[in-house]
């Protein structure tokens, strides 16, 4: 039954990905387009880089994106790893149901509502406290931990259930204290789901348009602002050569992530037949 | 706290003993392991560690995610007012004592969202077009979450990786890359053309068409990922038994797999329903000039019209309309990773 369901299983495979990737080629492809027109090919050029690092607009939101989401993506990986150990931990705690549902609402709760409640709570705190005097990159980083530390939590509460706790346990039994077994223990194994969570919260507040507007003050721009004003007027090729950077450096990224965790899994595979091994001898 | 390097002496005695005092402490902090001194700072305050763990971020969600929403409904009951911030305050403290308080609740922008027809009518048409998408893309994720899962094992890693990916690239990159497929000189008319199909370019862009197209492009990693994970763990000795029983394959998915794979359904749809509804990037590129999604009316109410107290009001309605899935959505999650102790 396998193999007679195959071709049709591989049509939807291509089609799917088709569907998903034909867009980011497309993209990627006429950034290398001589033509002002984005879509009229005129020959191979690389020119649309070159205007783009001489346009000091979008380098300097790059530069303001990227000091905001590395601020965030490290405060939100704190405060995530704490809220996920806290749901995966302490099964019963007073206002524990409130507190799952702060963390799961932001994953789907609509960005307007997001931004807006957020700009008029800062709004409503510097009329009653002088805080925060005007908005930008503080504002901006508050907002995006404050949508991005729930994503870190489910990683890491999902990483957590599928710990093995006697692992904890046994350090505990041996007279660590919960913070060491804590820094020991469970850090060094829920590091690669803190890896994974500081990245995607970074790259969520790299991509994020709404929010960003909404909190942002004058003269703070975010890079997908500037790109958003930028693209409401239409296309342009530099927007597709900034484009083409941006897939190229996720792909790398993900293609290392990639080989490490491989070789991790193939060294922890080699631990684990030497432990079984010596328990045979 | 550390003495003026320059003119040592001119430090005034207790600054530098409090200063010689912090460094001592700062000095025996260091010499501890960092878990040994949080310890004795929390118990010194009373404060056990599981309680700090918990406190911390639970805090900084009711101050920056639960405090706002009632601001929202706070400010959505005031009045506008042409000022810095644009509404009136809802308390006030009229006379002397304290019992002068004047509540100035005013249904007002509630009622205008009824006058008006053109918020009902968003309404309507955001809950209208995010569940066009949401089927759309069930209808495109399904099959491929399928055959992902139902692939050779060694594959399913990459396979996944594949769809995850294009969400790790930019969202707004990738609803711009659409504008150029779909506008009247752009890709696929241009292919369509070439291949003697139409000769004159269809209007594709800003249409209801490519709003759903970007949702369904947008959200189908959001739709996979919760179909693949269920999928994935499905018992096939279950279809073995209904092939050995004479069931065909079509029919055997049908009362089998379909079934089984409900709660990856609906996790799914709600993945895409609930923000599709609130979404404003993608409407404002892709749809008509005029397309009438409640993000879009609560974008422009707010940064066009300045009118703060309406598009808070809009935004509770959107809430009002939004818990019950989100409350079903987060049942769905708890059911599915929390609750074990």
């Amino acid at each position: 039954m396998k193999d007679k369901a195959s071709p049709v299983r591989l049509s939807f495979l291509v089609f799917g990905f088709a569907f998903l990737y034909i867009p980011i080629l497309s993209l990627v492809f006429y950034s290398f387009n001589r033509s002002r027109l984005v879509t009229v090919w005129g020959g191979f050029s690389t020119e649309w880089y070159g205007r783009l690092f001489e346009n000091t607009q979008i380098l300097d939101a790059a530069w303001l994106s990227l000091r905001v989401a590395a601020m965030n993506a490290t405060g939100a990986t704190i405060l995530g790893t704490l809220a996920g150990l806290a749901l995966a931990r302490f099964s019963r705690f007073r206002g524990r149901t409130l507190f799952t549902g702060m963390i799961t609402a932001p994953l789907v709760m609509p960005e307007v509502i997001t931004g807006l409640s957020l700009l008029l709570l800062f709004v409503a705190t510097e009329q009653a406290f002088g805080w925060p005097e005007g908005r930008g990159v503080s504002t901006i980083t508050i907002a995006h931990m404050t949508l991005t530390l729930s994503y870190v939590a489910v990683i890491v509460q999902s990483r957590l259930s599928s710990l093995d706790i006697s692992l904890e346990e046994a350090a505990m039994d041996l007279g660590a204290r919960p913070a060491k077994v804590f820094l020991l223990i469970t850090l060094p194994i829920i590091s690669p789901a803190l890896v994974s969570g500081w990245l995607l919260a970074f790259t969520i507040s790299l991509d994020d348009l709404v929010i960003a507007s909404f909190v942002s003050g004058p003269g703070s721009s975010t890079l997908p602002m500037v790109i958003f004003s930028k693209v409401r007027l239409g296309v342009s090729p530099d927007i597709n050569a900034l484009a083409t950077i941006m897939v190229s450096l996720v792909t790398l990224g993900v293609i290392i992530a990639g080989v490490v965790m491989l070789r991790r899994e193939r060294a922890r595979q080699r631990d684990l037949r030497m432990a079984s091994a010596s328990d045979a001898s | 706290m550390k003495p003026d390097a320059q003119s040592p002496k001119a430090a005034a005695p207790a600054a530098e003993r409090l200063a010689g005092g912090s460094r001592r402490a700062l000095d025996t902090i260091g010499r501890l392991p960092p878990c040994r001194w949080t310890q004795a700072l929390l118990t010194r305050w009373g404060i056990s560690a599981r309680t700090a763990v918990i406190a911390v971020p639970y805090l900084w969600l009711l101050l920056f995610f639960a405090a706002p929403f009632v601001i929202v409904l706070k400010i959505s009951f005031s009045e506008t007012q042409i000022a810095m911030p644009p509404y009136q305050p809802l308390l006030e403290w009229a006379g002397e004592r304290l019992t002068d308080i004047r509540l100035d609740v005013n249904p007002g922008n509630f009622l205008y969202l009824i006058e008006d027809s053109l918020y009902l009518r968003a309404f309507a048409n955001s809950l209208q077009v995010a569940a066009v998408s949401t089927l759309l893309a069930l209808l495109i994720g399904y099959p491929l979450a399928y055959a992902i899962a139902r692939s050779d094992p060694r594959w399913r890693g990459i396979l996944l990786m594949l769809v995850i990916l294009p969400f790790w690239t930019s969202f707004l990159l990738r609803v711009y890359a659409w504008i150029g497929i779909l506008k009247n000189n752009g890709l696929l008319n241009n292919l369509l053309i070439w291949l003697g199909i139409i000769d004159q370019p269809i209007v594709m862009l800003q249409t209801d068409f490519a709003t759903y197209l970007g949702i369904v492009y947008c959200y189908l990693p959001f739709m996979v990922m919760p179909l693949y994970a269920n999928l994935e763990k499905m018992d096939l000795t279950l279809l073995e038994a209904a092939e050995d029983l004479g069931c065909r394959p079509l029919r055997a998915f049908a009362s089998i797999t379909l079934p089984l794979s409900l709660p990856g359904i609906v996790a799914g749809c709600m993945l895409v329903f609930i923000p599709a509804v609130g979404e404003y990037v993608i409407p404002a590129l892709l749809g008509p000039a005029d397309s009438l999604m409640i993000g879009k009316v609560l974008w422009t109410e707010f940064f066009n019209n300045r009118d703060w107290p309406v598009a808070s009001a809009v935004a509770v309605v959107l809430l009002l309309l939004l818990v019950a899935p989100i409350m079903y959505f987060q049942r769905v999650q708890g059911r599915e990773s929390g609750g074990r102790p």
